[in-house]
């Protein structure tokens, strides 16, 4: 008997049937997922409520935008009493909104070095981009000094030649042990500061004028505030936030209550009444007659501040880490810091990476605490567009491009965080 | 061959050299703490003579007496007794009191809603899902200061006026018949006691005896409650058999209370409309109820993400093994899994409250008088003491940090694994 007789054999596949109709498609999704229970259903049905509610209170009124009148009183002319954004308001301030009171004709300074940053964040957030452009990250901070105060370039490469200096002693002295080159170093760095920079960039200021015109701190405000005390604050709290963790881990009595006591005291107090300090008390306890930037002050506070919080969180990373990693690289033979940076850090850092993520958010949305102590963040802007009388009573419409703009910012940071998780998963679990 | 070599446990004795205070690991660290606390002291020096000096040159000296001297300004939302012609001591206090009332109900409500959206937003069911990823997203990436503005807004600009409230035709209307919001504030029921026992003469807080007794009433019940379950425990322990105490357990917590509230006459008083403005009831203002929704619903989403993660923490193999040992659900959930959702939710809940204890000196952006607006606002101001004031305003913050930051420890030192 052979297989050929046998007819009820198929030789072909049968065309395959449709699943039943409650089992894909809408239908499954809402069997399934939407109405499963009752709890689902109501949960379901109230959300779509919600939705609803809210589109339909919103389009009008955004559908209805008015881009184009001078003041209030005319949006709501053109209006007629209907429901709808006067977006205008945006159209004629925006660039009070992104720049504060910064002369007009200069505008094209602060939007240079924020493409500028771009340019120098490039090679340190994407590997792809070449890695020789990290120079030009080096450069950024002076660069970017100049360009939005202003004054003379030689300013900013007076102060790059007192780092050059300080680099140059310690190659010269690491013999001596890294402790001593390093202080050394530190000195001759400061020496150059003090001595040798104010007369060095009189002088080549004088032969070879290199000169923006200067614009003081009162002038500046918006977002080119928020930007300027967020980013370096959130560039220096990482690398001084490194040094405050290492020292709470330290085994030094002396070193660790430092840090303890540096750390649980800017965390136990809110960052507004280190603003006022910044404002109000730091005359006191600089030398007499000593007045210094208010930017600059709100800049050391916002880096303190974050800081602490900063040390806290790659504290945590240093103790998710096994115990045996820190005694392999002591097997290895590996020093203290030659531990920490080849072994420990990169380690520790990847795994902190969402809480320093999480608290560089933070300090830039901090940014706007600036606001009481009469500094011209996005909404002490706001406050004073409100003051005036053609947008008298004008609240939504503002705050919607306030708020937009920041959540652009911070969500954009928090995706890359995301990222960049992924990108450095080594684990193949 | 294998004596060649010898191992010598006991590191050969060397004469102290000055260059091992650099190279030598055993003297370095104390190298580095001398020159740190040197640093220190140095700094710490320079800071003092330069304060002694400025406050010498400003004429001023450094002392605390202005706490006891005439406040003379007003407070327009206070806890205890106070009026203008008390001391700025006095007007600290009930800043604080504010403080802390706003710390507490804002935790409360970004707890139940930071709940509510972390369980949410791990459920099936796409939209609603998808409706607290917006929240959570929305809020965290958006500053606060901004949203509490915002809510100040929405309560001075988009709900009506008191008048609104009035006549044939009124445009709006009290919810159930109680509670009015309006641009004024929000008006809700006081409790009231026909037959009151009076105030507690403490001093310095002057507290409703009928409160107090209330209060004391509950927590003796409580503790009886507590009382009956452990005795029940026992018993089940030895005999196999758990005592029912449900109704015992009823009965105990919501007898006395009832009777006592029965006793002092316990009724609520209604927000009434009279003239222009609501009279009568509970008027809680504009500003404490937008620092209340401002701090709670931004904070919300923060407590949302920590309890998503809590719960994403627990492996599936713990509720797996629940039902083998043949747990019904709500048993798994109450007995396995929360506990251990719990120690990984409460530390960063802690902190959260913390964040919120130390946002609430935001309130000047809406005028709510906290501690931040009476001590470090208008009392430096009329003063001058900024020095002063700014020490025990940062003082108190950070003894409540403190306090908070306690209680998670002890927390912490209770419910973590105990490991070898």
């Amino acid at each position: 008997m052979s297989d050929r007789n046998l007819t009820f054999v198929r030789s072909e596949m049968l065309p395959a049937r449709e699943p039943p109709t409650n089992q894909f498609g809408i239908v499954k999704l809402l069997r399934e997922k939407l109405f499963n229970n009752w709890l689902s259903a109501l949960l379901t049905v109230a959300s779509l409520i919600v939705l609803v509610w809210i589109a339909g209170s919103l389009s009008p009124w955004l559908f209805n935008s008015v881009w184009s009148a001078n003041s209030l009183s005319e949006c709501r002319q053109i209006l007629g009493g209907a429901e709808g954004a006067c977006l205008a308001v945006i159209r004629d301030r925006w660039t009070q909104l992104l720049f504060g009171f910064y002369p007009p004709a200069q505008y094209w300074r602060p939007v240079l070095a924020f493409v500028l940053m771009l340019v120098a964040m490039a090679p340190i957030l994407f590997p792809p981009v070449p890695r020789r452009l990290l120079w030009f990250s080096a450069v950024f901070p002076g660069l970017a000094y100049w360009l939005i105060w202003g004054g003379t370039l030689w300013l900013p490469v007076s102060a790059y030649a007192g780092l050059a200096v300080g680099g140059v002693v310690l190659r010269l002295t690491t013999r001596l042990g890294s402790g001593v080159a390093v202080g050394l170093a530190f000195a001759g760095a400061l020496a150059w500061g003090f001595l040798a920079s104010g007369l060095v960039t009189t002088v080549i200021e004088q032969l070879l004028p290199l000169s923006l015109p200067a614009v003081t701190s009162r002038e500046m405000g918006g977002f080119l505030l928020s930007i300027v005390i967020g980013v370096t604050g959130i560039s220096l709290s990482l690398p001084l936030g490194i040094v405050l963790a290492l020292g709470r881990r330290s085994t030094m009595p002396l070193v660790k209550t430092v840090s303890v006591v540096f750390i649980e005291f800017i965390r136990g107090v809110p960052l507004i009444t280190l603003l006022f300090t910044a404002s109000l008390l730091l005359n006191y306890f600089l030398p007499p007659g000593t007045n210094f930037d208010l930017i600059l002050r709100v800049i050391i506070m916002v880096t303190l501040f974050a800081t602490a919080y900063m040390a806290e969180v790659i504290r945590g990373g240093l103790a998710a880490l096994p115990r045996g990693q820190y005694e392999a690289a002591e097997a290895l033979g590996l020093d203290y810091w030659k531990a920490q940076r080849l072994v420990i850090m990169p380690q520790a850092l990847k795994i902190s990476i969402p809480g320093i993520v999480n608290s560089f958010i933070g300090l830039f949305k901090d940014t706007t605490l600036v606001v009481f102590i009469g500094l011209l963040d996005p909404i002490a802007l706001s406050n004073s567009i409100r003051a005036t009388t053609d947008w008298q009573g004008i609240y939504w419409e503002l705050f919607i491009f306030i708020g937009g703009l920041f959540f652009i910012f911070c969500f954009s940071m928090s995706r890359y965080s995301m990222h960049l998780e992924r990108r450095l998963k080594t684990d193949h679990r | 061959m294998a004596n060649a070599i010898t191992f010598s446990n006991r590191e050969p004795h060397r004469a102290f050299r000055l260059s091992m205070l650099l190279n030598d690991s055993r003297y370095r660290s104390y190298t580095i703490q001398i020159f740190v606390l040197m640093c220190l002291m140095l700094g710490i020096a320079w800071l003092v003579d330069n304060t002694v000096r400025n406050l010498a040159l400003l004429g001023k000296d450094f002392s605390f007496s202005f706490l006891w001297s005439t406040a003379g300004y007003d407070i327009n939302q206070r806890l205890i007794n106070y009026d203008t012609q008390m001391t700025h001591g006095r007007a600290a206090l009930v800043g604080l009191l504010n403080t802390v009332v706003l710390a507490v109900l804002s935790c409360a409500l970004a707890t139940i809603i930071g709940v509510a959206a972390g369980v949410l937003r791990l459920s099936g069911n796409p939209i609603v899902a998808r409706l607290m990823t917006v929240y959570v997203e929305v809020f965290r990436n958006i500053p606060l200061l901004l949203w509490i503005l915002v809510f100040g807004a929405i309560m001075s600009e988009a709900v009506p006026a008191p008048n609104a409230f009035k006549g044939e035709n009124a445009t709006a209307s009290m919810i159930f018949g109680a509670v009015a919001i309006t641009n004024r504030g929000v008006f809700v029921p006081e409790p009231l006691f026909t037959r009151d026992l009076g105030t507690l003469n403490l001093g310095i807080i002057q507290p409703s005896l009928s409160v107090v007794a209330i209060v004391v009433v509950v927590i003796l019940c409580w503790l009886v409650h507590r009382g009956l379950v452990r005795h029940a425990e026992r018993v089940q322990s030895q005999t196999g058999v758990r005592p029912v105490t449900w109704w015992k357990t009823i009965t105990v917590l919501s007898g006395p209370p009832l009777l006592l509230l029965w006793a002092l006459g316990f009724h609520l008083g209604y927000p009434e409309l009279r003239g222009f403005n609501f009279q009568g009831g509970l008027q809680l203002r504009n500003a404490l109820i937008a620092m209340w929704l401002g701090l709670g619903i931004y904070t919300g989403a923060f407590i949302a993400e920590n309890v998503r993660a809590g719960i994403l923490a627990i492996s599936k193999g713990q509720s797996e093994a629940a039902h083998a040992l043949g747990l019904r659900r709500g048993k798994t959930m109450r007995l396995v899994i929360l506990p251990q959702a719990l120690r990984v939710i409460v530390p960063p809940l802690i902190s959260q409250y913390l964040n919120i204890t130390k946002n609430t000196s935001l309130g000047l952006a809406v005028g709510y008088m906290d501690l931040r607006s009476t001590l470090g606002g208008i009392t430096i101001n009329q003063t001058g003491r900024e020095l002063e004031g700014m020490l025990l305003l940062m003082l108190i913050y950070l003894s409540l940090s403190l306090t908070i930051s306690g209680s998670m420890n002890a927390y912490n030192a209770r419910v973590g694994l105990k490991e070898r």
